[in-house]
């Protein structure tokens, strides 16, 4: 061991992404209505296993998480290894970064890989909303907890009498702030205003994600990407035939007690949706000794957070923040990328992002940059399509976005891709993947 | 799907009531359990050359008690009668007859067994007579088989050696359960190619079997026997099958690859998915559109022939051309007995399966000189999700058709493939096994 430290001690390898399986994402209340977290998310972990014959191999570590979480599923990701084809000595933690949760899951994974803890790991990410927590208010919480607490009958009844009518209704978990009680779409909204984002701008980006994830379908990219699950064999909220027509006939549904017109619809939002998808990490060696080939690699990770809440910064960009800083410490320019992956949370998210780096105040004044970061091709932006068309089950996004982007850098022979997904909570985490 | 009627007429009241009706009277197979492949009770050799003496040494090296007389009141696992001297039609009488006098002694689920030189040119007329007879007999003896017996042949072309490994592989193949479904057939063995396993009961060990169509029924069946038998399996099925395909490859310790067969790229990515040389390939994936010939759609009738037939050529040639095959490559195609019979209804079906038994027998030089074999096995009326479709009558009515009374199970299928994958039967080649049950259609 001792040696061993040495060796490894001020040097880190690559983590090499090998490959990911995800079940297709299923619109919220639709064909997942009934299934629970742990059972997406063993399906996705036992796609991945066949996928690469991993049946009874003891793997470094699991990473996962869930936003919307049971509190029976507190060790979420072990119980579903155990449910898996892993060897069950496989150990498994679980992570929570909202929307974030999913690269972060990668990026705890690679960095042990990097550092050489472990060899190998599968990074994990799963959501349900249509299986949501339902919680009882905190008046009948408070009430139940003290009558556990009675020693003699009387004292238990009269905690039990405290409880009010109001207090016996359910509480369903929503998208709200907690401290500002805005839903993240009106959030958007006021950012999409702020930056002047147009309604034809934001259908433009829907519709192109639809198009470029249909695409993506029909010529078998997502063959070895996805595994079918209760008969669904594709991303449900993908519509392969919209059009920019199509979604313009739409009716706002964010921004609307705004003074500026309101452009955000249900067709350039992101649909509540079900899912799971997972990534398989290792080092080169291990990769090797599987003879699993290498996609790319994970370079680097930034995480960033934005003060939303005093209304200094909108709810969503902290990916503007994290992409500059990580840019910065790889020396790279927003220009050095062959791909971008910028989640589509809302089509204004990411047009936002696009005119902050673009805007000289904004650089200079919030990022402390000399000179804007610039523009991007558009025609380097999602190119398989993402979140609009596919889907967004929150903590399952990462996977999605990493084990695509790495399939497609193997795939086109290209150098170099930027993910960013944006986070409640103002937060924002940004990573850099490399050809292997 | 269940055979009701089977298991009314196996026990209880009703089975005497069948017998009295003269009704079908099926029974339960005995099937293959790991290490109990061959007949516990004794085996009669019957012949009176040196080939049946062989015979009965091999049956002893194998642990089997072996009578060359059948010994009165004792029952027998199975009877092989061995014809390989027949010059002349008047030659078979003593052993065939002493078969029949030994058939009552025959247990359920017993075995019949000829062996004899092949009616090839090679043979003169009164030979080719007598070894055609055997032929002949042997089919309808399978007709008279009761209660779970089978009769099959082994026919040995010209120079083959009886001890060849191909001979004694077919022999024990006919001998035990794995041909429970395997009945009124005959094995050629042209060659003596191929070699004895270290390990009878994993024949396949170290092996790399590709089985395509690997989700459902047959093909999960024979991604498990291939298995069982010690191969590593590489599945492969369509996207919207691959929940199962992956739930079937975890529990073969398996590697599941989604694509379609009929896409131009599929040889190529089985061959990267492999991870190494293909040693059998089982192209099992297969549709069925049916409709008359008369109401058929033009893509009923192409989608039927690109999956069933046009991607096993694909297959073959693409992993063939890339050197993607070990050194000793098995090819096995599923094709059908409506393939042999056709099938009122199963125009495109029948033409994609009669296509494979004619590809089966073109290719057989070709990988002959690879070192290898390809065969192709037809299975009849077997149970499985497709026939549970079927119309309850025509089902009941086919399952009935054939010698065993009953439809196959999926593992008899398969069974035969991994008998056919093995190094044993390296001396089989461009042949066609019907696992049938002796179906009474296209016999």
């Amino acid at each position: 061991m001792a040696s061993q430290s040495t060796d490894t001690q001020g040097k880190v390898r690559p983590a090499a992404i090998l490959g990911g399986n995800r079940i297709p994402f299923a619109k919220a209340n639709g064909k997942y209505a009934e299934v629970s977290n742990k059972d997406m998310l063993t399906s996705a972990l036992d796609g991945l296993i066949a996928r690469f014959g991993l049946q009874g191999v003891r793997l470094g570590e699991v990473a996962g998480g869930a936003v919307l979480k049971h509190s029976k599923d507190f060790n979420l990701t072990r119980e579903s290894v155990l449910g898996s084809a892993l060897d069950p000595a496989t150990p498994a933690f679980d992570v929570g970064q909202a929307c974030a949760t999913g690269l972060e899951t990668v990026a705890s994974i690679a960095q042990k890989i990097r550092l050489g803890q472990i060899d190998s790991g599968v990074a994990a990410g799963v959501d349900s909303a249509s299986d949501a927590p339902i919680v009882v208010t905190e008046g009948l919480r408070r009430a139940l907890l003290a009558a556990s607490r009675a020693k003699k009958p009387a004292d238990r009844v009269r905690a039990l009498a405290r409880i009010r009518p109001a207090d016996l209704v359910p509480q369903a978990p929503g998208t709200a702030e907690p401290r500002t009680g805005l839903s993240m779409g009106e959030h958007q909204a006021l950012t999409t205003a702020q930056w002047g984002i147009s309604r034809e701008a934001q259908d433009e980006l829907a519709a192109r994600s639809h198009r470029n994830l249909a695409a993506a379908w029909d010529r078998g990219f997502f063959d070895d990407l996805v595994t079918s699950y209760r008969g669904v064999y594709r991303d449900t909220t993908l519509r392969p035939d919209t059009s920019v027509d199509k979604l313009a006939k739409l009716s706002p549904v964010f921004g609307k007690s705004l003074s500026t017109p309101a452009t955000m619809t249900a067709g350039n939002s992101t649909p509540l949706t079900d899912g799971a998808a997972t990534v398989l990490l290792g080092s080169r060696e291990w990769a090797a000794e599987q003879g699993i080939e290498v996609l790319a690699h994970l370079v680097d990770v930034e995480a960033a957070a934005v003060d939303f809440v005093s209304g200094r910064d909108g709810l969503l960009m902290a990916p503007a923040y994290a992409v500059p800083r990580l840019l910065e410490r790889n020396g790279l320019s927003l220009q050095d990328f062959d791909f971008y992956e910028i989640h589509e949370a809302f089509a204004a998210t990411v047009l936002c992002h696009l005119a902050a780096w673009e805007d000289e105040s904004f650089c200079r004044e919030r990022l402390g940059l000399d000179a804007p970061l610039g523009s991007i091709d558009p025609g380097k932006l999602n190119v398989t399509g993402s979140s609009l068309a596919a889907g967004h089950p929150f903590a399952a996004t990462g996977g999605r976005i990493v084990a695509q982007t790495a399939k497609h850098l193997k795939e086109t022979g290209a150098k170099r891709a930027l993910i960013s997904i944006c986070a409640a909570g103002g937060q924002g985490l940004a990573a850099i993947v490399e050809a292997a | 799907m269940s055979d009701k009627y089977l298991d009314l007429v196996s026990a209880g009241p009703l089975k005497r009531v069948a017998g009295t009706l003269g009704l079908p009277r099926p029974v339960r197979l005995k099937r293959y359990s790991q290490g109990h492949d061959l007949p516990a009770s004794p085996v009669l050799v019957l012949g009176e050359s040196a080939v049946a003496d062989g015979t009965a040494e091999t049956l002893l090296d194998w642990g089997l008690e072996v009578r060359r007389h059948a010994v009165p009141g004792e029952r027998l696992g199975g009877i092989v009668a061995v014809f390989d001297q027949v010059e002349k039609p008047a030659d078979l009488g003593d052993v065939m007859l002493a078969v029949g006098g030994a058939l009552r002694a025959l247990e359920p689920s017993g075995r019949v067994i000829t062996v004899f030189r092949d009616a090839d040119a090679s043979a003169s007329p009164a030979q080719a007579a007598a070894r055609r007879g055997v032929d002949g007999a042997t089919r309808s003896l399978a007709h008279e088989m009761r209660a779970g017996a089978t009769a099959n042949g082994i026919v040995l072309a010209e120079g083959v050696a009886p001890v060849a490994p191909s001979v004694l592989g077919a022999l024990r193949f006919l001998l035990s359960g794995r041909s429970a479904y395997v009945s009124g057939q005959f094995l050629h063995i042209g060659s003596e190619a191929g070699g004895l396993p270290a390990d009878p009961s994993r024949p396949l060990e170290g092996r790399t079997a590709v089985v395509t169509g690997a989700a459902r029924g047959i093909g999960a069946e024979i991604a498990r026997v291939l298995h069982r038998d010690g191969a590593r399996i590489i599945g492969v099925d369509v996207v919207p099958a691959s929940e199962s395909l992956a739930a079937v490859m975890n529990e073969v310790q398996g590697t599941a690859v989604q694509l379609d067969i009929t896409a131009e790229d599929a040889a190529a990515k089985i061959a990267k998915a492999a991870r190494g040389p293909v040693d059998i390939l089982v192209n099992n994936a297969g549709i069925t559109r049916d409709k008359l010939l008369a109401n058929m759609k033009p893509e009923q009738w192409h989608q039927v022939l690109d999956v069933n037939v046009q991607a096993q050529l694909q297959l073959n040639a693409g992993l063939l051309e890339a050197g993607a095959f070990g050194p000793e490559p098995r090819i096995i195609g599923l094709a059908s007995t409506s393939g042999i019979a056709g099938n009122r209804g199963q125009t495109n079906y029948a033409a994609s399966k009669a296509g494979v038994i004619g590809l089966t027998r073109a290719s057989a030089p070709e990988l002959a000189g690879a070192g290898g074999t390809i065969n192709a096995v037809a299975p009849g009326f077997i149970e499985t999700e497709m026939t549970a479709k079927m119309p309850p009558v025509t089902r009941e009515v086919a399952r009935r058709l054939s010698s065993l009374q009953q439809g196959g199970l999926p593992v008899d299928v398969a069974e035969a493939i991994a008998f056919l994958a093995a190094p044993q039967a390296g001396g089989i080649n461009g042949t066609v096994l019907r696992v049938c049950g002796q179906n009474m259609v296209g016999a």
